[in-house]
């Protein structure tokens, strides 16, 4: 028989605001253990907690931008529960009445626009953070993480495949980037993904029993572990068997899930508005503010890359990745450089350079300004394309202007005909042979020929005029 | 005859993690009773024109900027806590995948 997959997903993101959810502690990540932390957050009895505007701003900012629907009233909930990582037995969460909801992300998979129902987004706060490292049957608990600030954003049953998975979570990360709302970053936990999963024969509309995926610590484990849970299920129904509905977390090493916790168990949340904390009102005039506020999102901004600077999609589709790196090849382009050659060195010498370097563009030493002008100096004849590189490789060292590198280092091209004709009949002179066989009609000796006269030139003789010099001379 | 029964009572008496004796039990299962006979006489009342009230509080939209103030000192925060290093709030052990 054949199956489908019926995928959704929940993603928790930390919001970055400066501050906590609920106070005014740090959000600050490597802090030493349990230093930002007040009454509020440590869940002493008789505080009360105050909601963080800027919370409010960046979770409608993340839902205009996932074509949300906002909530004109919405109020914080207590979802109660007993956890060592929550001292007063509740969450505050949202819960029959999100902030955010009724929204779409449209994904691209081999080419094709999926589009992906967004359930809705909810703001909740984080839970301090157990250490099990302790010792003598004990744990530690840091309650620094406690009421970090938290968007889940919750997807309809409507990714098919863990490829759309694996898209989605990326095409989300991106967007949260671009608004600068999250730094997504999934090793210090900003964002976190679980998975909900289930197949059913190909055709059918109800859905089959769902298991839950869980600790999944980066974007190709979770396509990983939906790969490995769709042939699980499958095999399952296959031997006759029931997929039981259940929690499963991810066993990296192994490759496999393995079963966490039976549904059967799993807690009656009995929420409830929060008494200490008054509804929120996010009224037009507020919305239109921030949808004035975002910014050129990343499908809107690769087609207009793709329009204004004649790039191909798969270019536009690399540069546009990070807003960062977006925003330096624009300042490049505008700094004068031609568009599809600063394409060309951003996508290929610059970023083999930051790959080396394990560095981010927005660590990069070299100026955009700078950048462009070193390409116009290869455009203007002042440089080769080689030479070029050797430049850009300095100004990845030392952060210097290309004009100052190009003049100490003696780099400039030798666009002198004399010269050339000089060093071209020197290397005419020291290899007969080839030039021999080149007469006889071995025109792939033309290449080693043209290599000797630039070596001889340490690389500054400007090729075009090697290459017309060396074939008229060839001919006599 | 109550709306509640025991097995209720036992039921939200284990999500509050809380041990009840049998004659707590009794008692619970009857004042539990009372209070959802009156949420039925409520319930008798014409709402249709009555907007839902969804929150106790009047007022809206009550928050603080986002700017970080000073927390309280790691001493100070540890000072309560029965069991302590010097760093972290000590608890018995937390088993994997025993999360609510
Ligand atoms: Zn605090």
């Amino acid at each position: 028989m054949e199956y489908e997959a019926v995928i959704g997903m929940e993603v928790h993101v930390e919001i970055n605001t400066k501050s906590k959810i609920f106070c005014g502690c740090s959000t600050e990540f490597n802090a030493p253990p349990n230093t930002n932390v007040c009454p509020v957050c440590l869940g002493f009895p008789g505080v009360l907690p105050v909601l963080n505007r800027e919370m409010v701003n960046k979770s409608v900012a993340a839902g205009l931008a996932l074509n949300c629907r906002i909530s004109r009233w919405s109020k914080m909930d207590r979802k109660n529960y007993f956890y060592p990582d929550m001292a007063k037995n509740y969450q505050i969460s949202q819960y029959d009445l999100p902030l955010c909801f009724k929204g779409h992300l449209d994904i691209e998979v081999d080419g094709e626009i999926r589009r992906i129902g967004i359930t809705r987004a909810h703001m909740e706060e984080d839970t301090a953070r157990n250490t099990h490292t302790i010792g003598g049957g004990q744990s530690g608990v840091d309650f620094n993480r406690s009421g970090v600030p938290l968007l889940e954003i919750v997807t309809e049953p409507d990714l098919r495949s863990a490829k759309e998975a694996y898209a989605y979570l990326v095409t989300l990360k991106q967007i949260l980037q671009y608004l600068d709302v999250s730094d997504c970053n999934m090793e210090e936990g900003s964002l976190r993904a679980e998975a909900n999963i289930s197949v059913r024969p190909k055709g059918a509309t109800a859905f089959g029993a769902k298991t839950e995926v869980k600790n999944v610590a980066s974007f190709s484990g979770v396509q990983k572990a939906i790969e490995y849970e769709i042939a699980r299920q499958i095999q399952v129904l296959e031997e006759g068997g029931k997929v039981l509905q259940e929690t499963r977390g991810w066993d990296a090493d192994r490759g496999i899930t393995v079963t966490q916790r039976l549904k059967e168990s799993a807690h009656d949340y009995r929420y409830f508005p929060e008494p200490d904390l008054v509804p929120i009102v996010v009224d037009e005039a507020w919305e239109h503010r921030i949808r004035d506020r975002l910014p050129e999102l990343p499908m809107a901004r690769k087609k207009r890359f793709m329009e204004q600077y004649g790039l191909s999609a798969y270019d536009a589709m690399v540069l546009t990745a990070t807003r960062p790196l977006a925003d330096y090849y624009e300042a490049c382009v505008s700094a004068g450089a031609e568009s599809k050659k600063a394409a060309n060195w951003v996508m290929g010498d610059l970023q083999a350079l930051l790959t080396d370097g394990k560095m981010e563009i927005t660590q990069c030493r070299i100026a955009p300004a700078a950048l462009a002008a070193m390409i116009r100096m290869i455009e203007e004849g002042a440089i080769s394309g080689k030479i070029g590189k050797e430049v850009l490789a300095d100004m990845f060292e030392t952060g210097r202007e290309p004009q100052a590198i190009v003049e100490e280092k003696g780099l400039a091209q030798i666009s002198d005909e004399a010269a050339i004709e000089a060093i071209v009949a020197q290397v005419i002179s020291d290899n007969p042979a080839q030039v021999e066989q080149y007469k006889a009609g071995k025109e792939k000796v033309m290449g080693f020929l043209v290599g000797q006269v630039m070596k001889a030139s340490r690389g500054k003789a400007n090729p075009e005029l090697v290459n017309r010099i060396l074939r008229d001379a060839l001919k006599k | 005859m109550s709306k509640i029964s025991t097995n209720d009572v036992e039921y939200v008496a284990s999500l509050a993690q809380l041990e009840l004796d049998a004659a707590a039990k009794e008692r619970l299962v009857q004042e539990m009773g009372e209070i959802l006979a009156y949420m039925d006489k409520l319930n008798e009342l014409d709402t249709a024109n009555v907007e839902p009230m969804m929150h106790a509080m009047e007022m809206t939209n009550v928050f603080r900027e986002d700017v970080v103030e000073s927390s309280i000192s790691r001493e100070t925060a540890l000072q309560n806590a029965p069991v302590h290093d010097g760093q972290y709030f000590i608890v018995p052990r937390i088993l994997e995948g025993d999360e609510a």
